[in-house]
């Protein structure tokens, strides 16, 4: 009875507590964040396809199509904000995006739009087995390489 | 004292004379290519494995369609910048008028038609480990490909780098036609050496350099400063890099690391092509770079 009573609170308080070290560990500004943030969630649902192609976990049908989905959703969200003036890597430490990005803004969303058509091609299939994403990783990791070969700064 | 001045001055003729010889291309044997006729359509897998276009594509070249090695892409680094030469098929501007001979003795020993050295920001400290006859293959490839009358820029170097006569000594200190990997037993790993130390060139970046730009086979592939002097490039040898046989693989063909983070940098242009050869070719690169001796990163 009581940790069913506490449970929620406990577990609320911890989120709260890692949310607070998150942030206080972070000075970044918040559009930063943001865009690190949504790479993370492109590289998550990559992952689940990732690992069914190298064979670290079983195909799953609703598993492959929930994160084909979710990328595609992804790459189709709008960007306005992520990239405010003096956010780049040459403005402020913890970010990778070079200044080249901001000079050709239309380029680079010229490619997210090639990751989200490489993504929805990926969701049109990601359901109807394991060879049919193992067909479609290749363009969809390729396409997030040329927006990285182009505007992330090398890892040091 | 008066004898002395015409002896000092006999020792330093020799010695410019002895400098003179030392420095002096060495081209390759025309007998390495005699009665190999190239095969284009196997000369494009040598052309993808070696990269050619990513450095000889202009800098604002269109993906689609048959490769224009139009030239202009510039490389900065600390010995001045670089600036890729258009080598496609024009007969003015490009090597349409060279010799199957002139292309290979250019791509393996780096030495132009006309006998001077080229700088080794043309790997050919990696190519000249390559079999010639894959070379004529390449060679009857690059002569499929469309021709641009692009003039050539010339390099940006400061002296003493402009001095081209001077490669000569960098060439006799530090271009070896060995194997790193001296042990090869199965055809596979051989096939993976001839990808990773000659075609593919990885230890071109891969491998620390010294300070007169030699590499420090040493410490073969365990990463190095980027020569562009923004961040490093990782090691790839065992005890550098603890990825599974899969993942290298996937990370060749996809760009994706076990993290699912991506290729960045100059690898994207490496995948987009290294992604097209046969699997039994990436199968090979993850065979070399396993039995590559461990070390630890060279820092």
């Amino acid at each position: 009875m009581q940790i069913h009573r506490f449970g929620p609170a406990l577990a609320l308080l911890s989120i709260v507590g890692a949310t607070t070290t998150a942030f206080g560990q972070s000075d970044l500004p918040p559009p930063v964040e943001a865009r690190q943030h949504h790479m993370q969630l492109y590289a998550f649902n990559l992952g689940v396809l990732g690992d069914m192609v190298r064979g670290n976990t079983d195909y799953d049908a609703a598993l492959a199509r929930a994160a084909a989905d979710r990328l595609a959703a992804l790459a189709e969200l709008s960007q306005v904000g992520y990239y405010p003036d003096g956010t780049s890597a040459s403005e402020i430490e913890g970010s990778r995006a070079l200044p080249l990005l901001w000079d050709e803004r239309e380029n680079y969303d010229e490619l997210t739009g090639k990751l989200a058509d490489a993504a929805a091609q990926m969701a049109s299939v990601a359901g109807n087995g394991l060879e049919a994403v193992q067909g479609e990783m290749q363009a969809l990791g390729q396409s997030c390489g040329a927006c990285h070969e182009l505007y992330r700064e090398s890892d040091d | 004292m008066n004898i002395g001045w015409p002896i000092g001055a006999a020792v330093l003729v020799a010695a410019a004379g002895a400098a003179w010889i030392l420095s002096a291309p060495s081209p390759l044997p025309r007998a390495a290519i005699a009665g190999a006729a190239g095969d284009a359509q196997a000369g494009e897998r040598v052309f993808l494995a070696a990269g050619c276009a990513s450095c000889h594509t202009a800098p604002d070249a269109e993906d689609d369609g048959p490769p224009v090695l139009a030239g202009g892409q510039r490389f900065a680094t600390s010995f001045g910048t670089f600036v890729a030469p258009n080598i496609s098929p024009d007969p003015e501007h490009g090597i349409g008028a060279w010799s199957d001979y002139d292309i290979v003795n250019a791509v393996m020993r780096g030495v132009s038609p006309d006998g001077r050295h080229y700088y080794p920001a043309l790997p050919y400290a990696a190519y000249n480990k390559a079999d010639p006859a894959e070379m004529m293959n390449l060679v009857a490839y690059l002569r499929t490909l469309p021709a641009s009358d692009t003039p050539s820029s010339a390099h940006e170097l400061g002296f003493p780098f402009n001095i081209r006569r001077s490669l000569g000594f960098w060439k006799l200190l530090y271009l070896r036609d060995d194997w790193v990997l001296q042990d090869a037993p199965t055809p596979e790993l051989q096939r993976g050496r001839e990808l990773v130390e000659a075609l593919a060139h990885c230890g071109e970046c891969h491998t620390p350099r010294n300070a007169l730009g030699g590499l420090e086979t040493g410490a073969w592939l365990t990463g190095a400063a980027n020569p562009s002097g923004e961040g490093r490039i990782p090691g790839i040898a065992p005890g550098t890099l603890d990825w599974s046989d899969g993942d290298i693989a996937a990370y060749l063909t996809t760009g994706l690391t076990p993290d699912y983070d991506s290729a960045g940098g100059e690898m994207v242009a490496v995948i987009d092509k290294l992604a097209q050869l046969p699997p039994e070719d990436i199968d090979a690169i993850v065979s070399y770079l396993n039995a590559v001796p461990s070390h630890e990163d060279a820092g």
